[in-house]
């Protein structure tokens, strides 16, 4: 079983990205299950979705606690909410910044455990919009390394968002995929 | 086929395929979606014939569907927590006249303090109103259970909750097989009432029943309950051959035939005690659940029958009875012989998961006969202490 947790806050598409790499995962011919932990629902508050993936169908209902990957789409969170609890030593973080890995101040992870995303910046040049949720996931099918591939990612982008707004996620979603690609040469253990 | 949806969306979609004539919808987390997807798809056309009315309040929602109903209308309506409260008075009304309207419960925990997560505490208050209660495991048991409330409701004229996990369930996206069309209506044929509003013919429903009758009519709700214990294994049998998966037995064993210990659960919890049961059994330990799909009413023979080997019973409450003890404690304590011991395990209130490690603890406790008969899951014990102290 392969275990996501996604952090951000309300309004950035969290729990969207949960059900969507669901989709992806489910249309890739894995058995999926992704759900939300709800709480605060305000714009702006942290919110946390969960997606597990896996050969054999999903019966388990607790929340992720020891999460593979970890993405979390807004790095002010960092600082706030323990987002890094239960990340086993193989685990890897999806984090959206474009800041260098020096200003960050995460003394918890080391540097190769954690792959740096501009994903909002992806998001405004090919969205027109700052939403990092879609362009994260591309960059989860890199780390994934056919886990969930890209295509099955843009499949469930288009079948949820038609006309430009498919169009503008599929775009930032690609364009995560190929920075991704490029940054982390380690397979990830799936 | 199967598809990658969210529960709620499945089982709307699922109740469109039973043909309501008539939804009451009014909007209640966590089961606002159901409604919403029901009436984009009666604005879509696909429910042809379906009056969708939006309510005032959960109380005219009941009422709406009793009208309907004693009119000879197929109806349908869904809600949770304080809005099923709301509606209390006319529950009772819709079980006492015999109306076999189907209904949601999204269920949440009850106010106050106000919380809008997950438990049993707002059906299982229901449990003496006189509907029938289904409890789901997961997306694909509550999207086939419609399907039976609705064909188990019309058969024996009496009401069916059909009762899913909030936020849990409603909530989640897994994989689901929404019936086709032609399969439901294979299944489940036209609603023929049993009487008739109809003013070309008048007949008074619902007239006043004094003490030379009152008990009777008692007597008479509960046989039409007790039918409801041999129909729906075999309406759950004809399902499995029509739909080829299994869904409406009123009782489900795992891993039970030679289990010493056996853990009791309603709803969907019983998926990860499933997974925590194989970790045990895979490290040898003698462990079982069994899952409890029909709680009203309660199937206590075959509740007996699955646990006549079992040395301790677990009992996994999701609501909790102040001042008595666990609710499905006290239906389930008659089936137990007097060799078998029984744990009452209060958990998951309000929405606090229900986790594998937790569910660990209390077994290894429970086999080493250190559990407290009523124990309270992973209880924060910091919290209560200043409360407590002096008492």
């Amino acid at each position: 079983m392969f275990q996501v947790r996604i952090h951000g806050r309300g309004g950035q598409g969290v729990v969207t990205a949960a059900e969507l790499l669901s989709v992806a995962a489910f249309t890739a011919g894995r058995h999926a299950q992704a759900f939300p932990s709800f709480g605060s629902e305000r714009t702006g508050a942290p919110i946390v979705a969960f997606c597990r993936i896996d050969t054999r169908p999903i019966r388990l209902r607790e929340p992720v606690l020891q999460p593979d990957v970890l993405i979390v789409q807004d790095s002010t969170l960092i600082q706030r909410v323990a987002v890094f609890d239960g990340l086993p030593p193989h685990g890897y973080v999806l984090l959206n910044t474009r800041r260098p890995w020096e200003q960050l101040g995460i003394e918890e992870l080391t540097p190769d455990r954690v792959v740096l995303v501009p994903a909002t910046q992806l998001a405004i040049v090919h969205l027109g919009r700052p939403l990092p949720n879609a362009a994260l996931l591309g960059g989860f099918a890199a780390l994934s390394r056919g886990l969930v591939p890209l295509d099955a990612v843009i499949t469930a982008i288009r079948d949820r968002f038609q006309g430009a707004v498919g169009d503008g996620n599929a775009a930032a979603a690609a364009a995560a995929y190929t920075l991704v690609r490029e940054t982390v040469q380690e397979p990830l253990h799936a | 086929m199967l598809s990658q949806i969210e529960g709620s969306r499945a089982v709307a979609e699922t109740v469109a395929l039973c043909r309501p004539q008539v939804v009451g919808a009014y909007p209640i987390s966590p089961q606002t979606h159901i409604v919403e997807g029901l009436s984009a798809l009666v604005k879509a056309g696909t429910l042809g014939g379906c009056e969708f009315i939006n309510v005032e309040s959960e109380f005219a929602a009941m009422s709406v569907a009793i009208g309907a109903s004693a009119a000879g209308a197929r109806a349908y309506t869904a809600t949770a927590s304080q809005g099923l409260l709301f509606m209390v008075e006319a529950l009772y009304n819709a079980a006492g006249l015999g109306l076999p309207i189907v209904m949601t419960v999204a269920n949440r925990a009850i106010g106050a303090p106000i919380n809008i997560w997950n438990d049993h505490s707002d059906a299982m208050s229901q449990r003496d109103s006189g509907w029938i209660q289904l409890y789901a495991e997961h997306n694909q048991d509550a999207v086939d259970l419609h399907v039976q409330a609705f064909r188990l409701a019309e058969e024996l004229s009496t009401p069916v909750m059909v009762c899913m996990d909030g936020f849990v369930l409603t909530h989640t996206y897994e994989e689901v097989a929404v019936p086709t069309q032609e399969a439901v209506d294979a299944y489940l044929p036209p609603y023929r009432p049993r009487q008739l509003l109809d003013p070309a013919e008048p007949v008074t429903i619902g007239a006043m029943v004094g003490p030379e009758a009152f008990t009777e009519v008692r007597y008479l709700a509960h046989r039409v309950q007790l039918a409801a214990l041999t129909r729906l294994p075999a309406l759950a049998e004809e399902f499995a051959a029509s739909f080829g998966r299994p869904a409406g037995r009123p009782v489900r064993p795992y891993r039970t035939r030679d289990a010493e210990t056996v853990v009791v659960a309603l709803g969907s919890v019983l998926g990860t005690l499933k997974d925590t049961v194989d970790e045990l059994r895979a490290e040898g330990e003698s462990v079982g659940v069994l899952g409890i799909t029909l709680f009203r009413p309660f199937p206590l023979d075959a509740v007996r029958a699955a646990l006549r080997q079992a040395r301790r019973v677990v009992i996994l409450e999701r609501a909790f009875a102040v001042g008595a003890g666990g609710v499905v404690t006290a239906d389930l304590a008659p089936a137990l012989g007097p060799g078998q011991q029984s744990y009452t395990v209060v958990a998951g209130l309000g929405g606090r998961p229900v986790t594998r490690a937790s569910l660990r603890r209390v077994l290894a406790d429970a086999g080493a006969g250190t559990l407290d008969p009523l124990t309270f899951l992973d209880l924060r014990r910091s919290l209560i202490a200043p409360a407590c102290e002096g008492a």
